[in-house]
């Protein structure tokens, strides 16, 4: 059973916002350091959620980022109303990018998203369906990986 | 060092939060994606660039990097100066491309 959340809430992302982009990743890092999670997982955290709302604005018409955090572990869960993506394996190698000209001259788009979100969490899910959006589960451990190696966050 | 010695010593125009320049600099990173600062900058960081959107403001102040130079003699974005006004992220500017001012801030911080 999945222990229950000492903290959770939901955000918006709008779609090709680009101004507003890193807006939701700052208020999650400023509430992971206000309850005390360690600096380590907050800096990991911020990147999978920034990362996150970068795919969003860049693809999506809309979406949701939740936040949950519990003592073991902080999950993140991004929802999107996107064009889904039709070959997860190939989206998730670094350098794969399906971007347009515009999104990439600003530095997007390099293939990089996907996988550094794999890259600074413990656990990645994602599930898409092509014309729907997609939908990408991550957590990132608040204790030591090694000493649980058969505890995952959907688990626990 | 602290970042407004790196400013005296190179010259650097300093265009946004000026009242930040107490900011300790540990080491530097290099790039225009933005992906790639946001995966491997470290806290600290002076962050070379010529990207100058507004977006560099966030990625900067999500890593808490030190502060950002941007090369050869580009001006942040009107929103991108404000933001960054706003979030106490010191945008400094050089005429200089990235491999010289690069050269001369490891001369000053890796002596």
């Amino acid at each position: 059973m999945r222990e229950s959340s000492k903290f959770e809430k939901s955000f918006d992302v709008e779609g090709g916002s680009f101004q507003k982009a890193g807006n939701v990743s700052g208020q999650i890092k400023s509430i992971l350091k206000d309850l005390g999670v360690p600096t380590d997982i907050v800096r990991k955290v911020a990147i999978i959620c920034y990362e996150s709302e970068i795919n969003i604005v860049s693809y999506a018409k809309k979406g949701t980022i939740t936040l949950a955090v519990t003592d073991n572990a902080v999950n993140i869960e991004t929802k999107d109303e996107g064009p889904g993506i039709p070959d997860i394996d190939l989206a998730m190698k670094e350098g794969y990018s399906t971007a347009t000209a515009a999104v990439r001259e600003m530095g997007f788009g390099a293939g990089m998203g996907l996988a550094n979100m794999k890259k600074y969490s413990d656990h990645l899910i994602i599930t898409s369906e092509v014309g729907v959006g997609t939908c990408v589960k991550m957590t990132v451990m608040n204790f030591p990986k090694l000493l649980h190696p058969d505890l995952t966050p959907f688990n626990i | 060092m602290e970042l407004e010695t790196l400013v005296h010593e190179l010259d650097l125009k300093v265009a946004c939060a000026e009242g930040q320049l107490k900011k300790e600099v540990k080491g530097g990173y290099v790039g225009d994606l933005l992906s790639d600062v946001m995966a491997n900058s470290k806290e600290g960081d002076i962050w070379i660039t010529r990207q100058v959107h507004q977006n560099i403001v966030a990625v900067a102040s999500l890593k808490d990097l030190a502060g950002i130079i941007l090369i050869q003699g580009s001006e942040p974005a009107h929103d991108t100066a404000a933001k960054a006004n706003a979030e106490g992220i010191p945008i400094l500017v050089t005429d200089l491309p990235a491999f010289e001012i690069v050269g001369q801030i490891y001369k000053l911080i890796k002596p």
